[in-house]
This record gives structure tokens, C-alpha cells and sequence, in this order.
């Protein structure tokens, strides 16, 4: 349980796939101008990761890693190493798992998906997705670690939007200098959100 | 509008129309590179190469792809041109390519190639797109040196892993400054040069 509680901290605050590790970013600063813009990606984001990440760990271990094929049972197959495929496998799953979410989304869910509009394609493209299958295979995590991983780095994410939209929201009431309207003010805001973030690290169970 | 020139194709995007500053594309692999120059730089001369060959790739090709699995193809020449990258890196420079990590994998969905692809390859000839991939690499590269610069220097008291000021760590006169090897400090960094070019270029400034 501590080491599922562990993965659980480390991927919502000091290993946080927006601010820490600066994934997901277009989409981050893209869609952050509203509160429930941003909770409806967030929640999209987090369904996606949980179930991508676990997937690719399957693909990983069980056809990529060198000896993974020793399954087979046939001695030519082990001795592979696809590891060179691994970036076109993992871009492949999440495309495919983008499309099953947004016709879920298309039939059951209408609202949801006329809100999300052009960027529930875009998650294909959201360096946070294909972030965490790779940064899954680095940390070298186990299935139910995997689970647990996807889940909270989609959550760590979806948090930082939901936070980064409040803000924003209020801030359209302040006076910011010409030049840093915008954009440029977003930016220094998203800082001062990984300067917080960061204060978790010391958390350990 | 006049047909824009091969020049102004290359150049447009370094600092009038840069991908980072104003287009807000491709931020997402690169920021993490910045802590030092050498990074930096190995990361822009990928960007570099991988927007050019795939711009010219997809322009090449971009009558036979059937609009709507067009995505689908863009991700798969992307995708073949980042292993060469990464497969490249890793046999010449195990060392940087382990520093590196996730993130060359991560030029794939960086959105400045595929935003590229999307709006300039699919319209326009090889030659131009080749440039314009060219082009646009450079205005993304320019930012992430700027920033590695101002990391490296204040945070280490380096460049390029050599001291230009000792650290007092080794008997110098500077005292490191650890806010600039953690991640918000090239937030604030990108948010100052976005607003210097802003006010270089009013026209720039969004509206309320």
C-alpha cells in the first residue's frame, strides 16, 4: 500500500506532468481560460492515462523488452529486442484509445463532447499521454504500479488545469501590463504553481 | 496576400511569428532540456531536422493521403524520422541521449511538427516546407539556447560544462543559484522573453 501511496504523491506534486516535467503544455496554456473547460479535459485526460499506461506496459513487457517474446516458447522470437518500435507502438494505442473515448463521448455524453470540441483529437498529440508510457517504461513499474501511476499522473495533471483555469478566470479582473497580457503572464503564473507544487516533495510514506 | 519568398519563409519564424512566443506550439518536450546549454542545443538541432525532412516528407506526399486518416500518416513519418533521431543519439552520444531521456521520444506529439505538417506542408510544395520545417525549428531553437543560456549561467555558473563563474562551491565568488535548475524558473524565463519581444513588437500584444 505505501508504495502505491508513494507513485500516488510523486506523480500528483514533485513529479507533476505539467509543471514539473512541462508535458502537456499546449493544451495546458490552450484550454486553461475556463474552469469547466478545464475539468472536462482534466477528467478526459486522467481516463485516457489510466487506461494508456497500463496498455503499453502490457505492450512493454510482453513484446517489446528484450526476452519478452520467450512466451512463445520459440527460441528465434526471444532472443528480439524491439525496443526500436516502442515509440510507434506506444503513439498507436493511444491514438486508438482517443478515438474509443471520443464515440463514447460522441454518444453518451453530447455535452461533454461539444465542450471539448477540436481538443479531444489533440490528446493523441498531448506530450503528457505518450509522456507517461515512456516515463512508465523508464521507472521500469510493474502492471498494478503502472495502474496506479497512469491514474495519478492523468490526476496530477487535471488538477494543475482545474488550478491554473481558476486563476486565470480571477486574473481578468487585474491590471497587467501590455506586453505581458495574455500569454506572458500565464507563463509566470504556471511558475509560481510549480514553485508550490515542488514544496510537496518531501512527502515519503 | 503576395507569395511569400524562400527567405522570408526561413526567417519569418525566428522572431515575428516564433513558434514558442507566439504560436504557443511545442512547448511540451522542451523546457525540461534547458538546465544546461549542451542540451539545449542537441534538442534544437533534432527539432531542427525532424520539422524539415518531415515537412518535405508530408508536402511530398500530400495529394495521396485521403484527408481523413491524414493524421494518422503525419504521426507515422514523425514517428519513423524520431527513431532514426533517438537510434542516431544513442549509438554517438550514449551519455547526452541518457540526460535527454524521455524527451527525444517526446519530439513526436511536439506540436511544432505537427502543427507544420498541418498548416503549411499539406498546402504548400517540398522545397517551401522543407524551409519553412527549417525555419521554424530555428525560432523554437533560438528560445530553448535563450533559455538554456540564462539556466546554465546563473544556475551552475557554467557554459557548455565550463565555469565562466566559479561557484563558490570550488573556492569562487559565485553562489549557485538552485531556483534556476528547477522547473519554474524557465516559466518565469519564457514569460519575460515573451514579453521583451511583445514590447519590441506591439502589434504582438493580445487583446482584452
Amino acid at each position: 500500500m505505501e508504495r502505491y501511496a508513494n507513485i500516488f504523491v510523486d506523480a500528483v506534486f514533485p513529479g507533476n506532468l505539467a509543471l514539473a516535467l512541462f508535458l502537456g503544455m499546449c493544451t495546458f496554456l490552450a484550454v486553461s481560460k475556463n474552469v469547466k473547460t478545464a475539468f472536462g479535459l482534466g477528467i478526459a485526460v486522467t481516463v485516457i492515462q489510466t487506461i494508456t499506461v497500463p496498455v503499453n506496459n502490457l505492450i512493454y513487457q510482453y513484446l517489446l523488452q528484450p526476452g519478452a517474446l520467450s512466451w512463445t516458447g520459440s527460441e528465434a522470437l526471444s532472443e528480439q529486442n524491439l525496443l526500436f518500435v516502442g515509440l510507434i507502438c506506444y503513439i498507436g494505442v493511444i491514438a486508438a484509445m482517443v478515438q474509443i473515448l471520443e464515440m463514447t463521448l460522441d454518444k453518451f455524453f453530447p455535452a461533454l463532447y461539444q465542450a471539448l470540441g477540436i481538443f479531444l483529437p489533440l490528446i493523441t498529440v498531448n506530450c503528457a499521454i505518450l509522456g507517461g508510457s515512456l516515463l512508465m517504461v523508464e521507472k521500469g513499474l510493474t502492471l498494478d504500479e503502472s495502474v496506479v501511476y497512469g491514474f495519478s499522473s492523468g490526476f496530477g495533471w487535471a488538477l494543475a488545469i482545474v488550478c491554473l483555469a481558476g486563476i486565470r478566470e480571477k486574473m481578468k479582473y487585474s491590471d497587467v501590463p501590455a506586453g505581458l497580457r495574455g500569454l506572458g503572464i500565464t507563463f509566470i503564473t504556471v511558475g509560481l504553481m510549480a514553485l508550490a507544487f515542488q514544496t510537496f516533495s518531501v512527502i515519503k510514506f | 496576400m503576395a507569395e511569400p519568398t524562400p527567405k522570408q519563409v526561413l526567417t519569418d519564424p525566428l522572431v515575428n511569428n516564433n513558434p514558442i512566443a507566439l504560436q504557443i506550439l511545442g512547448l511540451c518536450s522542451a523546457l525540461a532540456v534547458t538546465v544546461k546549454l549542451e542540451t539545449s542545443l542537441v534538442m534544437a538541432i533534432a527539432v531542427t531536422l525532424v520539422t524539415g525532412c518531415s515537412s518535405a516528407a508530408i508536402s511530398l506526399i500530400r495529394t495521396e493521403i485521403p484527408s481523413s486518416i491524414r493524421i494518422i500518416c503525419q504521426m507515422t513519418i514523425i514517428a519513423s524520422l524520431v527513431i532514426m533521431v533517438d537510434q542516431i543519439l544513442q549509438a554517438f552520444a550514449p551519455g547526452l541521449s541518457r540526460q535527454l531521456s524521455v524527451f527525444v521520444g517526446l519530439i513526436i506529439t511536439n506540436c511544432i511538427v505537427m502543427g507544420r505538417a498541418e498548416a503549411f506542408a499539406m498546402k504548400n510544395g517540398p522545397a517551401m516546407s522543407f524551409l519553412d520545417g527549417i525555419g521554424n525549428g530555428l525560432g523554437y531553437g533560438l528560445i530553448l539556447l535563450l533559455v538554456g543560456f540564462f539556466r546554465e549561467l546563473f544556475g551552475s555558473g557554467k557554459l557548455f560544462g565550463i565555469n565562466v563563474l566559479t561557484p563558490a562551491t570550488e573556492g569562487g565568488f559565485y553562489p549557485q543559484n538552485g531556483l534556476m535548475l528547477i522547473a519554474p524558473s524557465a516559466f518565469f524565463l519564457i514569460g519575460l522573453i515573451i514579453w521583451v519581444i511583445r514590447t519590441i513588437k506591439p502589434e504582438q500584444v493580445e487583446a482584452e
